[in-house]
């Protein structure tokens, strides 16, 4: 067992834990921060991508002790105390979550997808950097047009902010 | 229709807590006290167990039991069962193998459960499960759907020899022959349907809760169907009465079909909290769930098609083995036949069909119903063989459907279907139009000049959802009637509380119930609230699968509706002194027609309440409650086309263009339905394309048990699709819907095996089409 400390979704926490705690796991488990899932042991569906440090990472993938010290941003922090972040309405309102499990990583990545790319993204592009979430709803119709959407929405609000 | 009302695109209320982090699912659900289980599983395809010794494993760090099948038995914990009866041509039962919760004798499938360990973490119960020691006597297996019949074969139940669970035969085999031999052509072919595994990205967990001083039982799991759990969990497995076993669905993360069924484990979280005294919850990783889900399709089938010589079909012979695994799964006795061969007329008229069906065991894990459960099997098999009667008789494939389909309504099929609306001609239209198919030469003719081989390929499907009427299924083995229940509660404050039997899991019933109720009031859908599974809070019900809640389920609310609006204008015409019979109800009041008078929906629910002043013996409050059961299957049915390109360098397959058009009868919401009909149609994208279970032939090691093996549909190996309704509403029930949730995986999978069959120019390829397969057969069609 070993005291993890880290900042998650902006407050500073820190638990005990087994050595062997994936930082899925302590969020989930020791957070009761629930909205980040885990849908596979392989690295491969990506329902458990969160922001560490800025960057998009699997958290199956990740040791707490080794996310000690950084800063966690997951799903239940995206919008910053608003009602709903850009990604997640343009997710709402082009219909791009059924059962909704995939979703907190597939929102994650849009919105790093996005940051990477503004408001230039096409769906070729939006569509291979989902390669690493799996969604088993929706077939991503629906997720590539609510990236798109989001990515015009904030590519829009970005230039006004700069004017 | 409104802007919440029924036909209206609105956007899910359920959206919310899915998009921030706030769903409920099962594995996030903790109670006081809950330790973790984790279960021992056989590494054996087939073996007999010589002994087991759990002493090294109590011991090890945070053990708080280690419980195997022998003591589950002498709890008197039942055997899992098949609930659909189906009887062999010669009249004898289906032989249904013993299926334990935990296996103390003999083990029959790799991941077959042995004992469960309760921990105080994840880690300890996993620790502790590699320290129990299991001495196996490995036995010979067998996994091959065709060999398992075949003589010096492992056998796999007492009860069933030669592996042979059911040869069950539908239609007039000699009405079948003659037709036949007087043919003028005849189509054969020999079609797989390949095994795959659901996936619903939430894996299965289970977390049981025993309350001592009450005796009393509570399972939290993932499920589509927790009343069904509940009854068979009670009424079969001796867990609990039902009135001291509450089975609550909380947000469940897709099901696909896999989600029907009682598994082990639930069953095993619920014994083991009795028995250790502490709440026990497991959650499946991702190869256990490849390992024990219940998987789909496995059929082997071979088809002649009989033509007379102005191409219409005049006899059809199909004989299938279909691999059920090592066990009987709850549905599985039902899919390759009522759910199979009743759908094998198709679109067409064929006055003859015949069908052989058998069952078979096999070392695998169990098979039954995912997307469409037979369905998509009698379409594969059905539309494959229409495609290459048409290259056969050089016809287009729309010319000798058409000359084919059916035109007149209602139409009895020779196999029990009697078909009750419908345009196939209006889908293979519009299909046609949006996929441009009268452009398609020059669009190979361009692709040519690219090196690449283009081809197209349609389907024209019909399935039949919402399984009914009880008594026909009963009379056809059905253990459970197949209606819905449906509950309206107005409060006091005029708000509505649906309670419905039907389970949401991804299909969005929060918002689509309640726009039927937002379109019968005109109260907005935020004051209505959706009830769903939790055996507590609905009385009864009979779950979501088969594409049955908007034809069954929201009917019973219609039915309950009709009810609330009833005493609602009886109460307004009270409190108005006027005839019920001139109340109308329009946006959340109720009027005397024709005059300014009128009360808001609020003042007539709280009168409910108050009694103050009811008509003379009127029962106070405003809740009524309704059972719906349908007098018919609905009979959804659409046309597919697809259109692919071949790198006839690499055998990889893109697709072009995917045109799907569907009747569903009428539609609550399209938005949602378009969304239904994505994700089949990428489900069955990924069942012709990329998916595929394999079983090591030799030991029955699931070779497929992860997504680095298991090839799952991407967003990069799938196009947009192009989605277009047309509608002949259903005339069997009170909203003239049909059921979408199927459509696109049963459609879609010939669509695609056509077009690529096309591109290469060679017919003989089986699913899934991976590049290696493509570039063999294109080779071997050029050379």
């Amino acid at each position: 067992m070993s005291r993890v400390a880290m900042t998650v979704n902006g407050r500073k926490v820190s638990r005990e834990c087994e050595d062997r705690t994936l930082l899925v796991h302590f969020l989930r488990d020791h957070l009761s921060l629930t909205g980040t899932h885990v849908g596979c042991d392989t690295s491969q569906c990506g329902a458990c991508v969160v922001y560490m440090d800025g960057r998009a990472v699997k958290s199956c993938t990740i040791l707490a002790a080794q996310a000690a010290g950084s800063e966690i941003l997951t799903i239940e922090g995206l919008a910053a105390g608003g009602d709903l972040h850009p990604v997640q309405a343009a997710f709402k309102a082009n219909h791009g979550l059924q059962c909704g499990f995939c979703t907190p990583g597939m929102v994650m990545s849009a919105v790093d997808m996005i940051n990477r790319y503004g408001a230039d993204l096409d769906e070729k592009t939006v569509r291979e950097n989902l390669e690493g979430n799996i969604c088993r709803c929706t077939g991503y119709h629906n997720i590539v047009k609510a990236i798109l959407a989001a990515a015009q929405e904030m590519g829009a609000a970005g230039r006004q902010a700069a004017e | 229709m409104g802007v919440e009302g029924i036909g209206a695109r609105v956007a899910r209320k359920e959206d919310k807590r899915f998009l921030t982090g706030k769903g409920h699912y099962t594995d996030d659900m903790a109670v006081p006290g809950m330790r973790y289980a984790a279960f021992v599983r056989s590494p054996h395809a087939h073996a007999r167990i010589r002994s087991i010794d759990v002493s090294q494993a109590e011991d090890m760090p945070g053990v708080v039991g280690v419980l195997t099948g022998r003591e589950m038995l002498d709890d008197g914990i039942g055997n899992l069962i098949c609930g659909w009866m189906i009887h062999s041509k010669d009249g004898s039962p289906m032989k249904m193998g013993a299926w334990r919760p935990i296996a103390h004798e003999t083990v029959r499938y790799v991941g077959d459960a042995v004992a469960i360990v309760v921990a105080d973490s994840v880690g300890e119960a996993r620790d502790a499960a590699e320290a129990v020691a299991v001495d196996y006597e490995v036995l010979p297996a067998v996994t091959d759907t065709v060999a398992a019949l075949e003589d010096g074969q492992p056998q796999l139940h007492p009860e069933a020899p030669n592996n042979l669970i059911y040869d069950w035969q539908i239609g007039d085999g000699a009405a079948v022959d003659a037709a036949l031999a007087a043919a003028a052509h005849v189509t054969e072919m020999r079609i797989v349907n390949n095994r795959l595994a659901p996936n619903p990205m939430e894996p299965r967990a289970a977390l049981g809760i025993y309350d001592a001083g009450e005796d009393h039982y509570t399972c939290y799991t993932t499920s589509q169907n927790p009343h069904v759990a509940r009854l068979v969990m009670s009424a079969f497995y001796n867990v609990a009465p039902e009135n001291k076993l509450r089975v609550i669905a909380p947000d469940v993360g897709g099901g696909f079909g896999s989600k029907i069924y009682i598994y082990p484990e639930e069953i095993s979280c619920l014994w083991a909290s009795k028995r250790t005294g502490v709440p026990v919850k497991w959650t499946c990783d991702r190869t256990e769930a490849f390992l024990t889900d219940a998987h789909g399709r496995d059929h082997v089938s071979t088809v002649k098609m009989a033509f007379d010589a102005d191409h219409r079909i005049i006899g059809l012979k199909v004989d299938t083995i279909a691999n059920f695994g090592a066990y009987m799964s709850l549905f599985s006795a039902a899919v390759p036949t009522y759910l199979y061969a009743t759908l094998l007329s198709g679109q067409y008229d064929i006055p003859a069909i015949h069908a052989n069906v058998r069952a078979v065991y096999t070392n695998t894990v169990a098979v039954d119903a995912y997307r469409g459960a037979g369905r998509p099997e009698a379409t594969y098999l059905l539309e494959r063989t229409m495609e290459t009667a048409a290259r056969e008789l050089g016809l287009s494939p729309a010319e000798l459907r058409r000359i084919n389909f059916i035109r007149t309504f209602p139409h009895q099929t020779p196999v029990i279907m009697n078909y009750d609306a419908g345009d196939y001609e209006a889908s293979l239209k519009a299909a046609m139009a949006e996929a441009d198919w009268d452009g398609f030469p020059a669009r190979k003719a361009e692709a040519a000049s690219r090196g690449k081989k283009r081809g197209i390929g349609m389907s024209c499907y019909i399935e039949a959802c919402g399984i009914a009427p009880s008594a026909a299924v009963g009379s056809l083995g059905a253990g459970v009637g197949l209606w819905e229940s449906a509950e309206v509660r107005v409060n006091a404050v005029g708000t509505i509380e649906v309670l419905t039997g039907s389970h949401s899991h991804g299909q969005g019933h929060e918002t689509t119930f309640a726009q039927l109720v937002a379109d019968r009031f005109g109260v907005p859908i935020d004051s209505v609230s959706i009830v769903h599974g939790d055996t507590d809070k609905v009385q009864m019900g009979m779950g979501t699968y088969g594409s049955r809640s908007g034809a069954v389920g929201m009917s019973a609310v219609v039915k309950a509706l009709d009810k609330v609006e009833a005493k609602a204008k009886k109460i307004a015409a009270h409190l108005m002194e006027a005839d019920e019979s001139d109340i109308v109800i329009e946006n959340g009041a109720l009027k005397v027609a024709g005059t300014d008078k009128s009360v808001p929906w609020f003042q007539m629910a709280l009168a409910a309440y108050t009694a103050h002043n009811l008509p003379a013996g009127m029962e106070p409050g405003l809740k009524e409650g309704a059972f719906y059961d349908p007098s018919n299957f609905t009979f959804p049915a659409g046309c597919y086309i697809c259109e692919v390109e071949v790198d006839p360098e690499t055998g990889k397959t893109e697709i072009v263009q995917f045109v799907a058009a569907d009747d569903f009868g009428n539609i609550i919401n399209p938005m949602i339905v378009e969304g239904q009909v994505h994700g089949g149609l990428a489900q069955g994208i990924g069942q012709a394309l990329l998916e595929g279970v394999h079983y090591d032939r030799e030991t029955g090691q699931l070779l497929t048990a992860s997504y680095m093996d298991y090839a799952m549909p991407r967003a990069d190996d799938l196009p947009s699709f192009k989605v277009s309704h047309q509608v002949t509403p259903c005339p069997n029930n009170p909203l003239g819907i049909k059921g979408c949730g199927e459509a696109g995986a049963i459609g879609s999978p010939p669509a695609l095996i056509n077009a690529i069959t096309d591109a290469i120019g060679n017919n003989d390829l089986d699913m899934p089409a991976t590049p290696q397969k493509v570039w063999a057969a294109a080779r071997a069609a050029a050379n």
